[in-house]
C-alpha cells in the first residue's frame, strides 16, 4: 500500500470520534474503586474510634497528604498522556504532599510529645500500611493505565510512575481512615514507602503498555 | 515556516469539526516533511534511507489513532513532530537490532554490494494481509481502489456503518501489530 493510498483510508475514517483521555481515565477509576473498596471493607473497614480520630487535626491531615498526592498526580498524569508534554513546570504540583508532610511534622515535633519519636515512626500498623496500600492500589493502577492507554504518552515509564503514585494516593486515602498511626512521621515513612512501591510498578508496566 | 504550520493548524482544526477533505489535505502535506524527517533519522543512524517510506506510514496511523490528544487551542506543529520523533526513534531501535543481527550474519558478503533497491513501505502491506478478511477487503476497497464508504458497502453487500466499523478496526490492528511485530 502506498502512502497515497494509506492517506485516503485515514481520511476517509476521519468521522470516527473517540473520548478525551480525561473522560477514559475517570470511567476506568471508576470502574477500579469497587474493587479496592471492597478489599478495604473485606480486610479493613473503617477504624472504630473515627469521630474522636477525626477531631485530632493529625488524622485529618493524612487525608490532606493523600489527596494533594492523588489529584495532582492525576492532572500531571493526565498532561503527560498528550505527545507534546514537558514535565517542565508541573513537577512542583507533586510536591505538595511533600510540603504539607513536613508542615505536619514540624507542627509535630512543637507540641509535647505523647509518644517517644521512635515509637511515632514506627507506629502499630507498619506492615499491614505496606501491604493494604499497594494491594488497594492494583485495581486502580489498572484502571489508570488503562484510562491513560488512551492518551499518546512521549515517556511511558514516567507516565505509568504517575498512574502508580495517583493510584497509591486514592488508596492511601481509604487506608488513612483504617489506620491508627497519625503521626506524620508514620505517613512520611510507611505511606511513602508503600507510595514508591506502586510507583515503581506502574513505571515497569507503564513502559511496555503505554507505548503507542 | 510558520505561515506553513498555521495552515496546518486551521487545517486540523476543520478536520476535527468533521471536514474529511481538510483532512486528507492536511495529511498530504505533511507527509514530504515527515519523510524528510525519516530520511535524515535513518541516514543518522547509518542505515538505509529505503525504509523512511515504512517509518511515513507508522507516523500516519499514529497521528491519525491519537488526533483527540491533540488540543485545539494549541498549534499543531509540535504536537505532529512529538509523534513523529517517537515513532521515528521507536523505529530504529526496533531496526538497529535487526541491522546488527543481519550484519552479524552477513559480514562477509556486504563490502561492494549494491544497496537494495528502494522497497517502498512494505511492512503495512505485509501486515494488511494478517488482518480478517472483511477489514481487509475495507481498507483494499477504500485505499487501493480509491472507492467510497458508500460503494464498498454495496460491493460488499454491508451497511456504511458496518463498512466505517471495519475501516476504523483495521486501522487499528494495523497500527497494533506495526508497533508490536
Amino acid at each position: 500500500m502506498d502512502t497515497d493510498q494509506l492517506i485516503r483510508s485515514l481520511a476517509a475514517d476521519n468521522a470516527h470520534r473517540v473520548p478525551r483521555v480525561s473522560a477514559v481515565l475517570t470511567v476506568a477509576l471508576l470502574v477500579a474503586a469497587p474493587l479496592s473498596i471492597l478489599i478495604f471493607a473485606t480486610f479493613l473497614g473503617v477504624r472504630p474510634d473515627v469521630m474522636t480520630a477525626m477531631r485530632n487535626p493529625f488524622f485529618d491531615m493524612k487525608f490532606a497528604v493523600t489527596l494533594s498526592l492523588a489529584i495532582p498526580a492525576i492532572v500531571v498524569s493526565l498532561h503527560l498522556s498528550r505527545p507534546e508534554a514537558l514535565m517542565r513546570g508541573w513537577g512542583w504540583l507533586l510536591l505538595l504532599p511533600v510540603g504539607l508532610l513536613a508542615v505536619a511534622i514540624g507542627s509535630e515535633a512543637m507540641m509535647a510529645p505523647a509518644m517517644p519519636m521512635t515509637m511515632r515512626l514506627m507506629g502499630k500498623n507498619s506492615r499491614v500500611c505496606l501491604v493494604a496500600i499497594p494491594a488497594m492500589s492494583l485495581p486502580l493502577l489498572a484502571g489508570a493505565l488503562f484510562g491513560l492507554r488512551h492518551g499518546a504518552p512521549s515517556h511511558p515509564a514516567l507516565t505509568g510512575a504517575l498512574a502508580g503514585l495517583l493510584s497509591a494516593g486514592l488508596a492511601a486515602t481509604l487506608y488513612a481512615s483504617h489506620c491508627t498511626d497519625d503521626s506524620p512521621l508514620f505517613v512520611a515513612t510507611w505511606y511513602t514507602l508503600a507510595t514508591a512501591l506502586v510507583a515503581a510498578i506502574g513505571a515497569a508496566v507503564g513502559s511496555r503498555v503505554l507505548r503507542y | 515556516m510558520r505561515g506553513r504550520e498555521d495552515e496546518w493548524t486551521g487545517l486540523m482544526r476543520s478536520a476535527m469539526a468533521g471536514d474529511d477533505a481538510a483532512y486528507h489535505r492536511l495529511l498530504k502535506a505533511v507527509t514530504p516533511v515527515l519523510r524528510a524527517a525519516a530520511r535524515r533519522g535513518l541516514a543518522r543512524a547509518g542505515q538505509p534511507p529505503d525504509q523512511a517510506e515504512d517509518i511515513v506510514q507508522e507516523i500516519l496511523l499514529a497521528v491519525h489513532l491519537k488526533r483527540h490528544t491533540w488540543d485545539s487551542e494549541a498549534p499543531f506543529a509540535p504536537w505532529l513532530f512529538a509523534i513523529a520523533r517517537n515513532k521515528l526513534i521507536d523505529a530504529l531501535r526496533r531496526r538497529g537490532r535487526r541491522v546488527f543481527v543481519n550484519i552479524d550474519d552477513f559480514a562477509e558478503t556486504l563490502p561492494g554490494e549494491a544497496p537494495q533497491e528502494t522497497a517502498s513501505a512494505s511492512e503495512v502491506a505485509a501486515q494488511l494481509g494478517t488482518l480478517p478478511q472483511r477489514q481487509r477487503d475495507v481498507l483494499q476497497s477504500i485505499a487501493v481502489e480509491s472507492a467510497s464508504i458508500k460503494d464498498t458497502a454495496s460491493k460488499y453487500s454491508m451497511s456504511e456503518g458496518a463498512v466505517r466499523v471495519a475501516l476504523h478496526r483495521g486501522l487499528a490492528a494495523l497500527t497494533a501489530k506495526l508497533r508490536d511485530h
